[in-house]
């Protein structure tokens, strides 16, 4: 069997988060009744005309810098011409030649391997109206809010060679452009979709003919979409067929994808420089103002983890994987009120990596959306520093907290959960369970190591779990050596 | 009333020896008539327009009334002026109100002016004889068997037979600067960028350019005073400092330098226009001008090169009317692309599809570099030809048309020959340039000859004394046509 080497490159359209639409003055908001958000611009009036919005460029910038990339000082709107219903002026506004976006790069982590995904180009351009099918009675419905919404489209380099590499992108992009607050990310909305260029060859030889999946608008669909792309394409050459140029759709329900349109039909879009808007300036000034808004970004917050907190890489990664779980780490951080950073920050992670992450798979929470507030989980920790719970507790406590049996303190008064921390009170416990125990004991020093965990078990079930395991477990190996 | 220029109409007005509604009254009984006859306009609401009247009456006699208020204008049927049917001289439009009003539609408002009706055009201003109409040619009240040119020939006809005092229009390649010669008018193109085209209808936008016509440079001044204006809704419009048009109209032009480009003079233009442009040199030189001699040596590929860029622009600003949300949609169709095709193919006429078709061509993969990305280099030499020159000169001065009005269908069957009645006004629009026309004299049948006058960037003002002082020396302006007295 020969090694196949598959090549996949991503379109990316990330909606932008501006209040109003890229040319014109209407709302963005999603979920409005149909046209309602389409202003005389929008619908293309006769002698309307297109105006820039700058909230959208600075937008364009924010991710510019974000992956290292070159922001173009002079870039140039295009006119793509095609007929579509849901087009409202029969061309789309968009960047071609000159793109406001140049190069740079995201390194993601596949696994537990890092690797680099080279963008090729990031270019602003606006969203087409919404043609709906049903309900009309053999007749088409247009809505044209969500004509000229302003979109980023972000392309990289054929730079990924599985899906599970593809997946490992779009999702870091997915959290990088709602790190630095451009997008909403909402892939339901549609705020967040992809485009996957997929390509198979046998290892060491030129690339293979790609096709495009379109609207890839889920992790999982990208997945499965393209592995079931790479699959049919493997097959159709080793069957001595070739695979045609052609850009194809994912049907989730059956599993695969289909041919939508081949290159044969591919349109002649006829790109020119809209006369109708000046070529976009960027000044060094404007650049700089942006930057100096710029929140600090995952890389560097992971250094910073890892170098002042003492965290290790993994935890950094884990509470830097996007804005809001970084967001809450510091928040909580810095509500505990634990004198020792790097003992507060150990704990918080802790808490959030196992208890948090735990909790809110089984809910199918978001982050923002957990019933344990960052200042929640502070008392928590707090409770946990100072001695008051050992981790059993701290995790029944959690548990409590999530239910909304209210905050730490008042749960571990309610349940009594306060650990036994008096040597002199365990000593008279320890003594009660080996004199009460002795098989164990003799075992034990027959050499059974069970044993001491038997011993151990008896202690805590003697304190309803409250006693603090680590004195527990000294007090019973001077007895038992003694 | 029948010859008051705007600046006497308006002096009336405002002194109440005149009423608007009487001004309104009086060109609306003459435009049912003799405006007919000339078709120079596709619509009139006298309802709207007599109750503008009226509230500038009120206004005035509150003495609230701004300079020009109460004075009637016509109006291309180009700019979208809300309540109005808003056509474009297409079918496409025939059944389009507009919802809202174009930025000099506002700005007439604001000044108090009377919208008194709207006028005939070439079909999406594609034309330079009003023969492309959808609601028919305009006539010339010249010699109704010619053309008034076009695109803004019912403009142009309208002010000519004193249909109203004034009129806009728009100007692409010399679509104001060419009816207004062969009218025996006056007409000014505005540097790019100086008039927004919002709510303008879209041909060509790096070439659009709205502005006014009239029969005196005085009352272009008073009118661009009016039409000018910086419009963030217009990414191309320019903020710049409000100017006064009629600053300089009392400036003597001693040793005013006037560059006449060799190639205007090297050939092609008919002789009485040629023998009219000379006697207005001796004119200015009369007024102490002195000429010198210029060179435009790209002017000789303006034509070809509009004729490359303009289609380009117009066949995806006009991909719009596809008649899915307004305008003119097919009665009978299949599918979708069905509805495309037959609602474009019956709604737009045979100019339009031309342009449409050429401009599709030039833009298309594989063809695009060879057509239109030469055409923008060479559009660049022309412009850096008349920098060259403009060191030179203070304005430069030429003929408007090669000849004057030529005869309904003589040239409609021939493209390029009715192209190149735009060879010496279309390098001024893909210069961005301000260029006018005004009358200087007749041909051997009476008919108007225009000269033309192109300023440099923001010359307008300069441009216009410089029209002004000839007017004062001389009558060409005064004349008028035969038997539109009564009508």
């Amino acid at each position: 069997m020969m090694k196949w080497e598959v090549v996949i490159g991503l379109e990316t359209h990330a909606q932008l988060s501006t209040r109003s639409k890229i040319f014109s003055g209407s709302s963005t908001a999603f979920g409005a009744s149909p046209n309602s958000q389409a202003s005389a611009v929008d619908i293309a009036l006769p002698g309307v005309l297109p105006v820039l919005n700058r909230g959208a460029v600075e937008r364009a910038i924010r991710f510019g810098l974000a992956v290292g990339a070159t922001i173009s000082p002079r870039s140039i709107f295009a006119r793509k011409n095609y007929f579509y219903p849901d087009l409202p002026k029969g061309y789309q506004i968009s960047q071609y030649e000159l793109p406001v976006v140049q190069g740079g790069s995201l390194t993601i982590m596949v696994g537990e391997v890092e690797k680099t995904v080279r963008l090729t180009r990031a270019h602003l351009e606006e969203d087409a109206g919404k043609s709906l099918h049903e309900d009309f009675h053999g007749m088409s419905g247009i809505d044209l809010n969500r004509a000229g919404t302003p979109l980023l489209e972000i392309v990289t380099e054929p730079d990924m060679a599985s899906a599970e590499e593809a997946v490992a992108y779009a999702k870091a992009l997915h959290a990088l452009v709602q790190w630095i607050g451009i997008c909403d990310g909402n892939m339901q909305e549609g705020s967040f979709r992809c485009d996957a260029n997929v390509s198979v060859r046998r290892a060491g030889e030129p690339l293979g003919t790609r096709c495009e999946i379109k609207n890839l608008n889920s992790f999982n669909f990208m997945d499965k979409a393209i592995r079931y792309e790479v699959r049919r394409q493997i097959e159709l050459i080793e069957d001595g067929g070739r695979v045609v140029q052609e850009t194809r759709l994912y049907d989730p329900d059956k599993d695969e994808t289909r041919s939508m349109r081949s290159k044969e039909d591919a349109m002649d879009y006829r790109y020119f420089p809209d006369p109708d808007l000046l070529p976009l300036t960027i000044t060094p000034h404007w650049i700089a103002e942006v930057k100096a808004t710029m929140p600090e970004l995952p890389v560097a917050k992971q250094t910073r983890f890892t170098g002042e907190f003492g965290l290790s890489d993994y935890d950094a990664r884990l509470l830097t994987q996007s804005r809001a779980w970084s967001d809450y780490f510091e928040a909580a951080l810095a509500a505990s009120g634990v004198p020792d950073k790097t003992v507060a920050a150990k704990s918080v992670a802790n808490l959030m990596t196992s208890e948090l992450a735990a909790a809110l798979n089984r809910s199918e929470t978001d982050i923002a959306g957990a019933p344990v507030t960052p200042h929640a989980l502070a008392g928590l920790v707090l409770r946990s520093a100072d001695g008051t719970l050992n981790n059993k507790m701290a995790k029944e406590v959690f548990a409590a907290m999530w239910e909304g049996e209210g905050d730490a303190d008042a749960i571990i008064d309610k349940r009594g959960l306060k650990q036994i921390s008096d040597s002199g009170e365990i000593e008279k416990i320890v003594d009660q369970v080996l004199s009460a125990n002795a098989k164990s004991v003799e075992e034990f020093r027959a050499g059974k190591d069970k044993a001491f965990n038997a011993l151990v078990g008896q202690v805590m079930k003697a304190t309803k779990g409250k006693a603090n395991p680590a004195q527990v477990n000294d007090l019973l190996k001077k007895k038992l050596a003694g | 009333m029948l010859n008051f220029t705007v600046k006497q109409l308006a002096a009336e007005i405002a002194a109440r020896r005149v009423s608007s509604v009487e001004a309104a009254e009086f060109f609306l009984k003459r435009i049912k008539t003799l405006g007919k006859t000339l078709n120079a306009f596709i619509s009139l609401d006298e309802e709207k327009t007599l109750v503008a009247a009226r509230a500038a009456d009120a206004l005035l006699a509150a003495g609230q009334g701004g300079s020009l208020t109460g004075v009637p204008i016509a109006h291309k049927d180009i700019f979208c002026a809300k309540g109005w049917l808003t056509t474009c001289g297409s079918k496409m439009l025939a059944n389009f109100t507009a919802p809202y009003d174009a930025h000099v539609m506002e700005q007439f408002n604001a000044a108090g002016t009377v919208t008194i009706g709207k006028t005939n055009m070439d079909e999406f201003a594609m034309g330079s004889s009003n023969e492309t109409s959808y609601f028919g040619p305009v006539k010339n009240p010249w010699d109704i068997t010619t053309v008034p040119g076009g695109s803004s020939g019912g403009s142009a006809a309208a002010v000519a037979a004193r249909l109203a005092p004034a009129a806009t229009g728009t100007d692409t390649g010399g679509s104001i600067r060419q009816p207004a010669a062969l009218t025996g008018i006056c007409g000014l193109k505005p540097t790019y960028g100086v008039v927004s085209r919002y709510g303008m209808i879209a041909f060509a936008s790096s070439l659009d350019q709205a502005g006014p016509f009239a029969r005196t440079a005085e009352d272009l001044g008073l009118l661009l005073n009016v039409m000018a204006g910086f419009d963030a809704r217009d990414s191309t419009s320019l903020e710049r400092e409000r100017e006064d048009y009629t600053r300089e109209l009392e400036k003597p032009l001693t040793g005013l330098r006037i560059g006449l480009p060799r190639e205007f003079f090297a050939e092609g233009m008919a002789p009485d226009v040629a023998k009219a442009i000379d006697e207005a040199i001796a004119q200015y030189k009369k007024l102490g001008c002195e000429m010198v001699e210029v060179s435009l040596p790209n002017m000789k590929l303006s034509v070809p090169v509009y004729y490359v860029l303009a289609p380009a622009e117009a066949s995806s600003n006009l991909s719009r009317f596809d008649g899915v949300r307004y305008g003119y949609r097919a009665p009978e169709y299949g599918d979708l692309i069905d509805m495309y095709k037959k609602s474009r193919a019956q709604g737009f006429g045979a100019e339009v599809k031309r342009r449409i078709l050429i401009g599709t061509y030039v833009l298309s993969h594989g063809y695009y570099d060879a057509y239109y990305i030469k055409a923008q280099k060479l559009r660049r030499l022309i412009a850096q030809d008349f920098a060259a020159a403009f060191k030179r000169c203070d304005v430069i001065l030429g003929p408007t048309s090669p000849g004057t009005a030529f005869k309904i269908g003589e040239k409609s069957g021939d493209p390029v020959q009715m192209y190149l009645s735009d060879i010496y006004t279309i390098a001024v629009n893909l210069a961005g340039l301000p260029g006018m026309s005004l009358p200087c004299g007749f041909d051997r049948a009476s008919l108007p000859v225009g000269l033309q006058l192109i300023g440099d960037y923001f010359g307008e003002a300069k441009m216009l004394n410089v029209a002004h002082q000839y007017q004062l020396a001389t009558d060409w302006h005064q004349r008028m046509p035969q038997g539109i007295e009564t009508c």
